[in-house]
């Protein structure tokens, strides 16, 4: 992490630039706070000459999570305030710490259960009762998530995950198959603020933007700002997209997300999201 | 405008305009993320990683 003589006082680190990295850029320069692009693969730390970081305040958006969190606790070690907090990312990056953070605050979320052997996943899902869907512990934009309509489906992917996954693949979560109606909503929670929500529909049962799914803008309703309110407290706090689904049971977070993705959320909310996270993160600078 | 040749392909790019970790891509279709400034330097980009996303 070098230092620079006349540094601004944010930094924004990051690796791929993606469009909302870029959006963020240009909401800086909006609002007129200055800040510092830092390519995280270019960073590197030497601990015998470990600095006091150059930054109040450290915006961490990479886009591999596990270089994020490497950076998020490097920063907070270097005495930065970093958005999102490394004990933040470790629950939001592991669906297994979110659900525990969640169950133990209260907030309503599907019925979920993590097991270690296929006996013990197999008696989940009959409680839970068919269909059921089998998540990764770790992963992201739906990846490598299955609906499974009986327990011979079960059973087969579980026996391809015992042979081909790594060690996280021998954690099993399982989750109840909740029939939403072709949609799910995006929260977004800046500090102690819902500050917008979208709709996100598909024909398929997965409905994540970054699998196709379009977005329109959802009203923000006292349940859903105490829902994505709770959760977001749950894990920890910061600059989050909470995802929930509408039940019968009423509404449910699925997961919260510590890097959020709003490219298509800005023009359908009308909210100016960038720019509310920027000035979230000015109003966090030490005063001199 | 300036034509770069990398050993990739070849690209019509605005050097001064390029930002590190953004993504281009070369005539012949190839994906390439900027990795340095000073000097320009370019490479691969890899297309995902279990570890990305929000």
């Amino acid at each position: 992490m070098s230092q620079v003589a006349t540094t601004p006082r944010i930094a924004v680190v990051y690796d791929r630039l993606r469009p909302e990295e870029r959006m963020l850029f240009e909401a800086f320069e909006r609002v007129g706070v200055s800040f510092e692009q830092v390519y995280a693969p270019h960073q590197a730390v030497d601990f015998s000459r470990f600095e006091a970081s150059p930054y109040d305040v450290v915006m961490e958006r990479c886009l591999s999570q596990t270089r994020g969190l490497a950076l998020s606790r490097l920063y907070t070690a270097a005495g930065a305030q970093v958005i999102n907090r490394p004990e933040v990312i470790e629950t939001c990056g592991d669906k297994l710490a979110t659900n525990a953070a969640l169950a133990a605050a209260g907030v309503p979320a599907p019925r979920t259960g993590v097991a270690f052997t296929t006996e013990a996943v197999l008696e989940l899902c009959e409680r839970f009762g068919y269909p059921v869907v089998l998540k990764p512990v770790v992963g992201s934009w739906g990846r490598m998530v299955s609906k499974l309509s009986d327990r011979d489906a079960v059973e087969a992917v579980l026996e391809h995950k015992e042979v081909l996954g790594g060690p996280q693949h021998k954690v099993f979560y399982v989750q109840e198959f909740v029939r939403k109606p072709g949609r799910d909503i995006r929260a977004f929670v800046v500090g102690d603020e819902v500050i917008a929500a979208i709709y996100r529909s598909s024909d398929h049962w997965i409905t994540n933007t970054a699998r196709g799914g379009s977005a329109s803008n959802c009203p923000l309703t006292d349940e859903l700002v105490e829902v994505a309110s709770a959760a977001a407290r749950a894990v920890g706090g910061g600059v989050l997209a909470v995802d929930v689904i509408e039940s019968e049971r009423g509404l449910l977070v699925v997961e919260v997300n510590h890097t959020m993705e709003f490219r298509n959320s800005v023009s359908t909310t009308g909210v100016d999201i960038p720019a509310r996270v920027v000035r979230y993160a000015a109003e966090r600078v030490v005063p001199a | 405008m300036k034509t770069i040749d990398t050993p990739y392909g070849r690209m019509d790019v605005e050097p001064e305009s390029l930002t590190l970790g953004e993504l281009v891509v070369t005539d012949e279709g190839a994906e390439l993320e900027v990795v340095g400034l000073e000097p320009l330097r370019f490479e691969p980009a890899p297309e995902e990683d279990e570890d990305w996303g929000e």
